[in-house]
């Protein structure tokens, strides 16, 4: 079964958004809603990691081999000033939007292996990453136009 | 005579439950100037509140002489405040700004004509526009304009200009209560209106202390109170003000913790089920949502956040929960403090699950700061579109650009309003080459004062002012226009329950002082801004021709003007909008019919998420099928950004009292309303004083980590932990007073941070340290004795020391 290495994927994934989340925080700590909302939204990736962790473990019986790169990271570093603001934002973006499609694929083994306790997990969770989601595109929407016409 | 800053609320006139409000005509003139001096009386309305109180300005010899209410008024009933019993002396103040100023070769500001000044900001502006554009330009106004400038201002830089940074201080003081307003309605504009507080059985007071801010609302409630059949008041707020000291449950929160609150009050009511099923699924959609929010939100887990009783929270939830009538109040111990937009959606919810709203007594008023904050928020000087129109409906901006005749490309619609905090940033990234601010004062009203001096002085940074006195802000100018005032000048504004008033000029602006408006027109003009077929945008002359003009604008929007005029707002009393042909007479209440302005084709948002402030797409509004239905939203409590910690142990809050407004460049400049209140002040309670080895009077520094702030301690009873200084101290009236000498203006210490939706900053809640400087040689603090500041345990001063020292004597004419 497949299931576990989609979880542990999932994880990994979470955790690096978590990672990105706080990166983006501290690089761009002068926008003060960048720093604040991302800090919230890292808190909430952490608390994604720690309720995949127990499913990561049971379904961890059957892992089965990995396809080739199932992981790769998107964003490692700050960029700085308007421009580096936007593309860093859109790489977690980019980031964020795997992790939501994750949750949906999950979800439907979920659904398939009739598990109830993962289904409420991911239930729970995919509506916060789609606000994740929302909120990267609220925030590049506002910046844009400013960054890309008259930044220097 | 009553001593009116001794007794700022006067004598009582009592009336019970559901009976009228008694007239009460208060009136001040002049010290050797009787009523029959008195040449003519000039229609107005107070502009240093968002209560709207109706008043007249005594002329003498083309002089402001004095004040009386307005008997006829439907807001007052003649009452006055103190700040309009004696804020009117600074029109006539010597030091105003007479003559535009501008910087000379050596960096001095020298006086110059008005074509000099102007010919300066246009020709930096057509600079500007050739090199970078439209979106190099700030605008950055007040609370305090009047609806036709804040018009005329809204349609030259969206429809001349073409710029989508446009705001106002109006930021700190109304953004939650309008977007609140927004996110759980559908669109902006007050549901209740001042009238529910005959009817109310139980008045929730949520961080505001109305008998402070607004003294003549807070009058009608004591009226309330010494009459028949009183309501229940419940009060949450840290201080122990004249508010909280009726209160029947006095909930005194830890700053920062309104929404953990808010939700165990909630929890309460559904857990016992104090709701109305019925309106909450004819008329409401996401309660299943709030229901699980709130689930495991028991008082005893909010009572260990809030640091209060749960059986205090219990009692709160019992009266409201037990009410037939419920009033609420909402003010800027939500809308300037931690989740502030979220708390105030949570109280809009406590009415939607009861089915308390459109009905007498069933109001939620999310009060304004400011006297004029509503028009900035109608008119789209805010940002916003005007007419409550949403920036994200293509057909919406296209009414606008047919109204304009420009083509829609020109009005900035592509994302959300540029909030102010984010015109500051792009200034001081240097995006924004041009900023122009009227009629406030940044430089002492804005969080963290030494960043947004740092902007003002930036060199790439071209900075208009346009005021009526020399601010700390006019000082770091490029340009100071010299501006007239409420009493020099014609307008109409709109309070916080959406009565509309005419003011009228009494007398002429001093020297060569110029009507905002004018200067505006003037502008626009000068920068020769053409509709699509080359005819000029803008081609008003005087108020009356922007006001009808604007009245097409609000055609059947919610704020709909068409049924007022000049003439008929002229004589009588305000009126409330929306007055059109179905409401001539304008409308008391919204929502009677509960069908609310959430159809995806008319709403003014399509609404947030409460956490981030993500914005919902269109697609997503139409999914929840709302139609009419209101929105319960719902959001976790999250701990403040700042936490005290080792270093910085104590929690500021910051506020104003009743004897002073906005950053003072009026109140200063009124000798009993000075008097009452001249110097910054810093409030601690007795064990955390005698932790600290601090008595009254003693000099203290209040510490952030971003700046101080130095004054004398007042021990009062404010809640542990939590430390209070007046904000909009600054340095223009004391000599010595410095930000690097003597610093006492509140906001070195604050923050910069805001909520995620409203973007409103956070002015409650702040990590800092306390130390003492030296001892108070037998001077007490300089704190009024009569407010939420007064003095507790032995050895403070006289609590009687507040008065107007036989200079505040005002006639109260019961009955007219």
């Amino acid at each position: 079964m497949h299931l576990s290495n989609y979880l542990e994927y999932l994880r990994k994934a979470e955790a690096n958004l978590a990672r990105g989340f706080r990166k983006i925080a501290e690089g761009h700590a002068a926008e003060a809603d960048v720093y604040h909302t991302s800090m919230t939204l890292a808190m909430q990736c952490e608390a994604h990691v720690e309720v995949l962790t127990p499913f990561c473990e049971h379904y961890g019986k059957e892992e089965t081999g990995e396809p080739d790169r199932l992981y790769h990271e998107l964003f490692t570093d700050c960029r700085s000033g308007g421009l580096g603001l936007l593309r860093d934002l859109q790489d977690l973006y980019l980031m964020t939007n795997a992790c939501d499609i994750s949750w949906t694929m999950i979800g439907q083994a979920a659904q398939g292996v009739r598990d109830r306790e993962l289904l409420e997990i991911v239930n729970a969770c995919e509506g916060e990453t789609a606000t994740q989601i929302k909120w990267l595109r609220t925030r590049m929407k506002q910046a844009a136009p400013q960054a890309l016409i008259v930044a220097s | 005579m009553t001593d009116r800053i001794k007794e700022p609320w006067g004598q009582r006139t009592p009336f019970g439950r559901d009976g009228e409000w008694p007239v009460r005509v208060d009136q001040f003139l002049e010290e050797g100037v009787s009523e029959d001096d008195v040449d003519k009386w000039v229609q107005t309305a107070s502009i240093l509140h968002s209560n709207g109180d109706a008043l007249d300005i005594a002329v003498k010899d083309g002089r402001i002489v004095g004040v009386r209410g307005r008997a006829v008024d439907r807001v007052n009933r003649g009452r006055l405040g103190p700040k309009d019993l004696f804020g009117w002396q600074a029109n006539g103040s010597p030091d105003r700004l007479t003559k535009p100023l501008v910087r000379d070769e050596n960096g001095e500001l020298v006086e110059a004509s008005w074509d000099e000044a102007m010919g300066r900001i246009v020709g930096r502006s057509k600079e500007l526009l050739e090199e970078k554009g439209p979106l190099s330009f700030g605008f950055y106004t007040t609370g305090q304009l009047f609806l036709e400038e804040y018009y005329a201002l809204g349609v030259l830089g969206k429809a001349g200009l073409g710029t989508p940074h446009m705001d106002g201080n109006t930021r700190l003081c109304t953004a939650t209560a309008g977007q609140a307003l927004k996110e759980s309605f559908g669109s902006d504009g007050q549901p209740g209106s001042y009238a529910d507080i005959n009817h109310a059985d139980t008045i929730l007071l949520f961080g505001h202390n109305m008998a402070e801010t607004q003294a003549v609302t807070w009058m009608r409630i004591l009226d309330r109170l010494a009459g028949e059949d009183p309501p229940n008041l419940i009060v949450v707020d840290p201080r122990p003000t004249p508010v909280a000291k009726e209160a029947t449950v006095h909930l005194a929160i830890k700053n920062g913790t309104n929404l953990a609150l808010l939700n165990a009050l909630l929890h309460e009511i559904l857990a016992n089920g104090w709701t109305d099923r019925d309106y909450i699924e004819a008329h409401t959609t996401g309660f299943e949502e709030l229901e699980a929010t709130v689930a495991e939100c028991t008082p005893e887990w909010a009572a260990g956040i809030c640091e209060v009783e749960a059986e205090d929270i219990r009692e709160a939830a019992r009266l409201i929960g037990g009410s037939q009538r419920l009033l609420s109040t909402v003010l800027q111990g939500v809308y300037q403090s931690h989740q502030a937009t979220a708390s105030a959606c949570q109280v809009n919810n406590i009415h939607l699950v009861r089915g308390m709203i459109g009905r007498p007594g069933c109001g939620v008023l999310q009060f304004n700061g400011q006297p004029t904050a509503q028009n900035t928020r109608e008119t789209g000087a805010n940002g916003d579109l005007p007419a409550f129109r949403n920036w994200d409906n293509k057909e919406h901006v296209q009414e606008l650009a047919d109204l304009w005749n420009v083509d829609v490309m020109k009005i900035p619609h592509w994302a959300p309003p540029t909030h102010a905090m984010q015109i500051w940033r792009y200034a001081e990234q240097g995006s924004i080459n041009l900023l122009w601010i009227s009629g406030t004062n940044p430089a002492v009203s804005l969080p963290e004062l030494h960043r947004i001096r740092d902007i003002l002085l930036k060199e790439d940074l071209f900075v208009v002012v346009q005021d009526i006195f020399p601010t700390e802000t006019t000082e770091l100018a490029d340009v100071v226009l010299p501006a007239a005032t409420w009493g020099e000048k014609t307008g109409t504004y709109t309070n916080t329950d959406r009565t509309v008033h005419i003011s009228e000029a009494a007398v002429e602006p001093p020297g060569e002082a110029k009507h905002d408006l004018d200067i505006f027109l003037d502008y626009a003009k000068r920068m020769g801004f053409e509709d699509k077929d080359g005819a000029p945008l803008i081609e008003w002359e005087h108020p009356e021709e922007v006001f009808e003009a604007w009245k097409e604008c609000t055609r059947g929007r919610f704020c709909d003007y068409t049924g007022l005029t000049y003439e008929k707002l002229r004589g009588g009393s305000g009126i409330q909008w929306p007055c059109n042909e179905e409401n001539p007479e304008g409308s008391e209440r919204f929502y009677t019919d509960s069908n609310f302005n959430t159809y995806t084709t008319t709403c003014e948002t399509y609404g947030h998420d409460l956490l981030t402030g993500a914005v919902n797409t269109e697609a997503d509004h139409r999914s929840m099928e709302p139609n009419g239905r209101a929105f319960i939203k719902a959001a976790k409590y999250l701990p403040t950004h700042e936490e005290p910690g080792e270093e910085y142990p104590f929690l500021l809050t910051t506020g104003r009292t009743i004897y002073h407004f906005h950053t003072r460049t009026k109140t200063a400049r009124a000798p009993q309303l000075n008097a009452a209140a001249p110097e910054v002040w810093v409030e601690i309670c007795p064990s955390d004083a005698e932790g600290l080895g601090i008595g009254e009077g003693d000099v203290v520094r209040l510490e952030s980590v971003r700046g101080a702030v130095e004054g004398r301690a007042r021990i009062s009873g404010i809640r542990q932990g939590v430390v209070f200084a007046p904000f909009h101290y600054g340095y223009f009236d004391e000599k010595g007073a410095r930000p690097d000498g003597h610093p006492r203006a509140a906001n070195e210490l604050t923050i910069t941070d805001w909520d995620p939706v409203s973007k409103q900053p956070l002015f409650k809640v702040g990590a800092v340290k306390v130390t003492k400087l030296a001892d108070a040689d037998g001077v007490a603090a300089p704190a009024p004795t009569t407010t939420a500041s007064a003095p507790v345990g032995s050895g403070g001063p006289d609590p009687e020391q507040t008065t107007g020292s036989g200079r505040a004597g005002v006639t109260e004419r019961v009955g007219g």
